[in-house]
């Protein structure tokens, strides 16, 4: 069985201190104690600081386009239904410029687990406004403070039928470990939004600032996690600022096993060559 | 008796002159004559002028003619848009219920009204009118509407054997009414002998059952114009043979798809038109730099933007030629005819793994969204082969982390390929510059090898051969074009020879590797060389200076109305540059 160790790959060359470091020790961890063997899983991410996940994490890896984690990871799992897949990236990457992408990979219900290390701002282009960005913050390109709407995305997911949604925060490893591991177990997509500091270029969202604010949901036996309502109203009640599995339903299939049209072995395995009588088939149509 | 015959049905959009024209046309292929189609409509979904031109003959054509003989008008339009198309002798039979209709007068050409909407009437139910017109036509060519049974038992003979009975009842009341009351007609070639093993089938479907001969088992699409009709072919016959198809939210989900399930293992495409390629770029590019193969289908159609939705050009050359920023090595197929369509596409899958980059095959709306004979498609032809793929004994004999997926000593720069799923394997691909196990990087020296490797797989290539020719040894008049309008340049090539030009007829199956050594003699030997293209800039004429050089000989026809080409416009043309030739001479 692999072991811990055999999920590390590359030395990570983030920032001294970026909330990152705990998001990827979290999925190494997460994949271990699942049991996960190295090979049978495939970390997909976008780009940003946070996309280079992929290329830190022991699993088979694609670090793609800006924005476009969800649909490779979407066509790696329908692909092969065998593999454990997790998209990985940043908020800009994955409600900026990929939230069509988000939203439509909710509605399938597609089996990934998506990872957004959410802080609040654009790390590797040094430090603009992001579309999780609150109102009034002061960027390179919002000098006077934003006046955009943040996106939503624990509300989005939920509205959007997601059965599972969490949140996790940089600065509590255990909880964030157990967060992720949830998320693979689940049968269908599940989100879990990080708050992962950037240290070098969010001066307001930092580690101090949530180890204040941060409400902890898990700590408290009277959250139903199986009420969209209640889990929305929690959410607004703290003002987003809260953590854990927020929202859990295995109502909905996902979509390879809800789609009866869909192969039931995997489609990596399907047969390339035609025989004869499925040729002969084929063109009976054309005659 | 005529040598071909061109058959027309128009009307309104939604009147079922598609279906009209799909039951005309298959029931003449299944009596053994060879079928091109051209469907004319507009990017609406009721009203609108629409017609659906059949062309029959006794040899293979590749297009569906100039010449009109008969006529099927449903309304005014139809008249007013295509009567002067009409031969000498043709037929325009219209019915008679379109009120005040007025027809030009032509005593050249032999007027038949038939009350095609009361005969259809008294014969069960309006919608039947195309039968009657079918009959009334088939009285005209020395056809009996028992010819037609066959296409319309497998049409009709779900709703029941009655609905078939009534269908054949119209059409009989078409050709009573015809026989009773006119009596010129054309006579249709010999029946050629029966050979079942001819498909008639349209360039999308050509594509579609190309790709799954080809391996392909998952594909994600988005709906375009003239593309969409390659995603319904995968919708019914996927499932059966274990594969997946995917409706993306967009061109770019869906192309990101592609690259996720090949790189997964899995043969994928996805195919779309010139907006949605545009879309496409950048993704083109990760493919290109993470070595995943990818096949793209890009049937054209006429830009810029949107531009025309539902008609032909051949505009998307350079773009799929240069686009997506950066260099990679990348295979354009340009099919010339359905069969090739058919062909290229299946071998798109085996070169995407060969060389472990993107392939596009370029088809048009010309070539995609009309019915085509083909001759028989050949089944032994179709194995696969999935290139450098690393076996699991390789993988075990490495020591761990020991596999270089990017190894840039690689034979002609294709490496080792693995997919998830398989032990010690493991890498990542990636839209970054990386080393040889794929970790990102930027140093100077690496990047080089790196682009270097990438570069050598196409050196040399020659897995499709990149043009054909036929004509005289050292013609004077180069004839050149690529892709769909090779079958109507091959009818202007013949015209010239039997006018003792001395002239050839160069056509390019692909752009990608430029196929110089393919085309360069005939370039360098013509006096002359006419390009015709569907496009307004001269794309292919300018690749060809580009990459041969003789800028002073070429000379170009364009036509970017949206319409194809006629044999005609392009004959003419060619006849004044044969003409300016001899004036050279005799200077
Ligand atoms: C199409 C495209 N547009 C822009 C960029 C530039 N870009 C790279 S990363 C990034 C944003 C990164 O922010 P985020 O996703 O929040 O990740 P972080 O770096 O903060 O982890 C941008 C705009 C790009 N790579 N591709
Ligand atoms: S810039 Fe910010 S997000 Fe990027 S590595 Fe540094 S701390 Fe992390």
């Amino acid at each position: 069985m692999a072991t811990l160790a055999d999920f590390r790959a590359e030395k990570p060359n983030w920032c001294p201190g970026c909330g990152d470091f705990t998001v990827l020790a979290a999925l190494q961890k997460a994949a271990a104690n699942i049991g996960l063997e190295p090979e049978d899983m495939v970390t997909v991410s976008g780009v940003g600081c946070s996309g280079k996940i992929s290329q830190y994490m022991g699993s088979y890896g694609f670090h793609s386009l800006h924005g476009r984690s969800i649909p490779v990871a979407t066509a790696v799992k329908l692909s092969n239904t065998d593999l454990t897949v997790v998209a990985a990236g940043g908020d800009g990457d994955g409600y900026g410029i990929g939230i069509g992408h988000f939203i439509h990979a909710l509605r399938r219900n597609i089996d990934i687990t998506y990872i957004v290390m959410d802080n609040h701002i654009y790390g590797l282009t040094t430090g603009q406004t992001s579309p999780t960005s609150d109102k009034g913050t002061k960027t390179k390109t919002a000098p006077d403070g934003s006046t955009d709407e943040p996106v939503h995305p624990l509300q989005m997911a939920i509205m959007a039928g997601c059965g599972y949604v969490a949140q996790g925060y940089s600065g509590n490893l255990k909880q964030l470990t157990e967060l992720i591991e949830g998320g693979m177990k689940h049968k269908g997509f599940s989100l879990i939004n990080i708050y992962s500091p950037c240290v070098t270029f969010n001066k307001v969202n930092t580690y101090d600032f949530y180890k204040q604010t941060l409400v902890n949901v898990d700590e408290d036996p009277s959250y139903d996690k199986t009420d969209r309502f209640a889990a929305i109203k929690k959410i607004e009640e703290c003002d987003e600022h809260l953590t854990g599995l927020l929202y859990h339903s295995t109502e909905k299939l996902p979509y390879h096993e809800a789609n009866s049209n869909f192969p039931s072995t995997p489609v990596v395995k399907a047969d390339i060559n035609l025989d004869q009588e499925n040729w002969g088939k084929l063109i009976a149509q054309f005659k | 008796m005529s040598k071909d015959l061109g058959w027309k049905v128009g009307g309104a959009q939604g009147e079922g002159i598609e279906s009209t024209g799909d039951i005309f046309a298959l029931s003449l292929f299944r009596l053994g004559y060879y079928v091109s189609t051209y469907r004319h409509f507009m990017s609406l979904i009721k009203g609108g002028h629409t017609n659906g031109k059949v062309r029959v003959t006794t040899e293979n054509k590749g297009h569906h003619g100039d010449d009109l003989h008969i006529l099927l008008a449903f309304d005014q339009e139809t008249i007013n848009f295509n009567f002067h198309e009409l031969v000498d002798g043709g037929f325009l039979i219209y019915d008679t219920s379109i009120k005040n209709v007025e027809v030009p007068e032509n005593d050249k050409v032999n007027i038949v009204p038939v009350p095609l909407t009361d005969i259809a009437k008294e014969a069960g139910s309006t919608i039947m009118k195309n039968m009657v017109s079918i009959g009334a036509t088939a009285a005209i060519i020395g056809l009996t509407p028992d010819d037609f049974r066959s296409v319309l038992t497998d049409r009709f003979g779900s709703k029941g054997d009655d609905v078939v009975e009534s269908n054949i009842q119209a059409m009989q009341k078409g050709y009573d009414y015809y026989k009773a009351n006119f009596s010129n007609h054309i006579e249709l070639p010999a029946r050629p002998a029966l050979r079942p093993e001819r498909l008639f089938i349209s360039g999308n479907e050509a594509t579609s059952i190309g790709a799954i001969a080809g391996g392909a088992r998952f594909l994600s699409q988005y709906p375009i114009t003239p593309a969409t009709e390659v995603m319904y072919q995968m919708v019914k016959n996927f499932p059966k043979l274990g594969g997946a198809v995917v409706q993306a939210e967009d061109e770019i989900a869906a192309v990101m798809m592609a690259i996720g399930a090949n790189y997964t293992g899995a043969r994928a495409l996805t195919a779309t038109s010139g907006p949605g390629f545009s879309l496409m770029m950048e993704a083109l590019g990760l493919s290109g730099i993470s070595e995943t193969p990818l096949v793209i289908i890009d049937v054209m159609r006429a830009g810029p933007s949107t531009g025309l939705p539902t008609k032909t050009e051949q505009s998307d050359l350079y773009t799929i030629m240069y686009g997506s920023h950066g260099e990679i090595p990348r295979i354009v197929l340009t099919p010339r005819n359905v069969e090739e369509v058919f062909y290229f596409t299946k071998e798109a899958f085996n070169l995407a793994e060969k060389y472990q980059c993107p392939v596009i095959v370029a088809t048009d709306l010309f070539m995609g969204m009309n019915k085509w004979t083909v001759e028989s498609l050949d089944f032994d032809k179709l194995q696969n082969n999935r290139g450098n793929f690393a076996s699991q004994e390789y993988l075990d004999s490495l020591e761990k982390g020991e596999y270089k997926r990017f190894d840039v000593t690689a034979e002609n720069g294709i490496s080792v390929r693995t997919i998830p799923g398989m032990k010690n394997g493991r890498f990542v691909a990636m839209g970054n510059e990386s080393d040889e196990v794929g970790v990102e990087m930027e140093e100077a020296e690496l990047r080089v090898k790196q682009m270097d490797k990438r570069a050598k797989k196409l050196v040399g290539f020659d897995d499709i051969v990149g043009a054909s020719y036929v004509g005289a040894e050292n013609a004077e008049l180069l004839l050149v074009d690529f892709g769909s309008t090779s079958g109507i340049q091959r009818e202007v090539y013949e015209a010239l020879v039997e006018e003792g030009v001395s002239v050839g007829h160069l056509s390019l199956a692909r752009v990608l590797p430029f196929p110089t050594a393919d085309v360069a003699p005939y370039i360098n030997a013509a006096k002359k060389i006419l390009v015709t293209e569907l496009n307004s800039t001269g794309q292919l004429a300018q690749q060809l200076k580009q990459f041969v050089g003789g800028h002073e000989k070429f000379e170009s026809f364009l036509k970017y109305s949206g319409d194809p080409l006629l044999v005609r416009e392009v004959l003419a043309k060619a006849k004044d540059v044969a003409a300016s030739l001899k004036k050279e001479v005799t200077l």
